[in-house]
């Protein structure tokens, strides 16, 4: 059953559910954050349009800053006003920027705690037609390995204009990673969203599987809910935005009710959020789980949706998973 | 800054080789490190701490303090040095270097040690963090100025020209960069390594004021500091010809100094070295 509590858009389930790309709620949360606090500021990899960053840089010229292809540059000086009182947000495609640049970020934003936003764009396999290069499908984990790093993960437009709203107001850095495709709208401005802190966005009556997951596959995970329920498995739906810090209590007592876990994510199923549920798990409460995700390969061009069926991270995926993890828990 | 009168300048020397005694203490207690780098800097970096820099030690977090970033962080000693002379903290604190708990890190790290502007040891990315705090200063309106130290090794660093160009096109006149030109590197010397000449003609193309000195002429160094502050319409680089392992003679001009500590028997051979020069400097502005 979806969470009504949650105010979720009730037209979740339709055919004709409205689509919008994360990286919109990128464009809008900025320039909010850019309004409420006038030390916000923007820099861009001669990716001005694509990210979105061009509301912000029309709205704001004087704080808005040109790299030119140069995306270590762009994290090193964003560094500098980092740690000088700005609230930089750095925008590139996630391969570029965290991926080009990581050890800049690395020495110069997380370790030197400077107070950086970076904006991961077109990550996952999703981006489509561009090919493997453009799809960024490591970032959470060569984000989330890093000390001082808080690593979100919005699963539609709404919630990631808040996640980017909110990432302004929290001290330190920040990875934020956006999906490219128009993505079903799945919460509402009245659904809470709170850093840290996962929701259970379906749970049914007698759940025998945790279903977490992040980003687009939010509402994959909400399919397979519907379609598994229709087969009497009962599950619960985790949306866990927010990978570092994990909402270690919510996710141990999910698990605890349901005794196994899928989780499924638009990335390597090494080191991403499946990595970080699992290292949770061992400490606390092992139990078995399955890996929707990335299989340790590359993607290649074609269309979002034959990449996600091709790549296994599609409903029927998600439900398979289900399955192979029930007969895992005898 | 204030004009660099005969005396203030005779005082800068003998400070300069102070400095570098500390240097050499400090590394030679620390057991490993760079000698080379430090050394050849001592002049620049005391110039800097002792007459150039709008700064407090008592207040190492004041908002408008000039900012200086050390990109080539491996030469940290020598601004450690300067920055315990400077009062920033207890002389006594340099024995730490490199040891378990210390907050004088291998490599600086603004986390450890007020006063550090920021972390390095990475090359290539310090100007870029000094374009951000320029950056942040004009959007402030505030008058500091932001130096930054570099490498000539560190040249070779694409993440450096990125930086040199974005200065250039946004005409970061607050921005004074100062090239340690004493061409070594680990491997060797630059121009085997990796030709960096000509760094004025490289600098010039991405639309920088350039200046050369002599880095071991406090004096020279310091006019062209003055002139760096009188651009108002590009950034400034200040190429410092300067001898690696300066005022050591067993040291100077060789690149196998570049990532060593000096031995017992060297440090006591290059501090005897560095007091006989300590006692020439005074005589000479007697």
């Amino acid at each position: 059953m979806i969470n009504e509590s949650l105010k979720l858009n009730t037209k979740i389930f339709d055919t004709d559910v409205e689509r919008v790309p994360i990286r919109n709620g990128f464009g809008e949360g900025v320039v909010r954050a850019g309004e409420d606090n006038s030390n916000v500021v923007v820099l861009c990899a001669d990716l001005t349009e694509s990210t979105r960053a061009d509301a912000f840089e029309k709205k704001f010229p004087d704080r808005f800053f040109e790299l030119g292809v140069a995306e270590q540059n762009m994290a090193t000086i964003a560094a500098g006003l980092g740690v000088s009182g700005k609230i930089p947000f750095i925008a590139s495609y996630a391969t570029f920027s965290p991926g080009r640049n990581w050890e800049q970020i690395r020495t110069t934003v997380s370790y030197n705690d400077s107070n950086v936003k970076i904006a991961g764009h077109h990550a996952g396999i999703s981006v489509g037609p561009d090919g493997a290069t453009h799809q960024a499908v490591e970032d959470i984990a060569t984000m989330r390995v890093m000390a001082n790093m808080k690593v979100f993960v919005p699963c539609d437009a709404i919630e990631a204009k808040k996640a980017t709203i909110a990432a302004a107001k929290i001290w330190g850095p920040v990875y934020l990673r956006y999906a490219r495709e128009g993505t079903p709208v799945i919460t509402t401005e009245e659904t809470n969203f709170t850093p840290g802190k996962a929701e259970i966005f379906w749970e049914s009556k007698k759940p025998q599987v945790a279903i977490i997951a992040c980003g687009t596959l939010v509402h994959s995970a909400l399919l397979a809910a519907k379609e598994l329920e229709a087969e009497k498995i009962g599950v619960i739906v985790v949306n866990n935005h927010t990978i570092k810090p994990l909402d270690e209590k919510k996710i141990l007592e999910v698990v605890k009710k349901t005794g196994a876990v899928v989780t499924a994510e638009e990335h390597q199923v090494i080191g991403g959020l499946g990595g970080a549920i699992a290292e949770l798990l061992v400490k606390k409460n092992p139990v078995p789980q399955e890996f929707v995700g990335l299989q340790g390969v590359f993607g290649e061009s074609g269309s979002p949706d034959e990449l996600i069926e091709k790549y296994g991270m599609g409903v029927k995926d998600i439900i398979h998973a289900v399955h192979a993890v029930i007969q895992r828990k005898k | 800054m204030e004009p660099l009168h005969e005396k203030k300048l005779a005082h800068l020397e003998e400070v300069a080789n102070r400095v570098r005694e500390g240097v050499i203490d400090s590394l030679f207690v620390a057991g490993s490190g760079h000698s080379a780098g430090p050394l050849g800097m001592a002049d620049i970096v005391t110039a800097l701490y002792f007459h150039i820099l709008n700064h407090d030690p008592k207040h190492p977090d004041w908002s408008d303090r000039d900012r200086l970033v050390l990109s080539n962080g491996h030469i940290c000693p020598v601004q450690y040095v300067a920055m315990a002379y400077a009062g920033y903290f207890p002389i006594a604190e340099l024995k730490t270097l490199r040891k378990l708990n210390s907050r004088l890190q291998g490599h600086p790290h603004r986390g450890a040690l007020p006063g550090i502007e920021t972390t390095s040891g990475p090359l290539g990315s310090g100007l870029s963090q000094a374009i951000g705090m320029a950056l942040a200063s004009r959007l402030d309106n505030k008058k500091n100025r932001i130096y930054c130290l570099l490498s000539d090794g560190e040249h070779e660093e694409g993440n450096l020209w990125e930086a040199a160009m974005f200065a250039g096109k946004n005409k970061l006149s607050n921005l004074t960069a100062i090239i340690d030109r004493n061409n070594i590197q680990i491997d060797g010397n630059t121009e085997n390594v990796m030709p960096l000449e000509s760094l004025r003609d490289k600098y010039e193309s991405f639309r920088w004021h350039v200046l050369e000195v002599d880095g071991h002429n406090i004096e020279q160094f310091v006019d062209a500091v003055h002139e760096a502050i009188a651009i108002y319409e590009k950034p400034t680089v200040i190429i410092a010809h300067t001898i690696p392992g300066k005022g050591v003679d067993f040291m100077e001009r060789d690149y196998h100094w570049h990532g060593k500590p000096p031995n017992k028997e060297e440090a006591r051979l290059a501090l005897s070295e560095l007091r006989t020069l300590g006692k020439r400097i005074r005589s000479e502005h007697e």
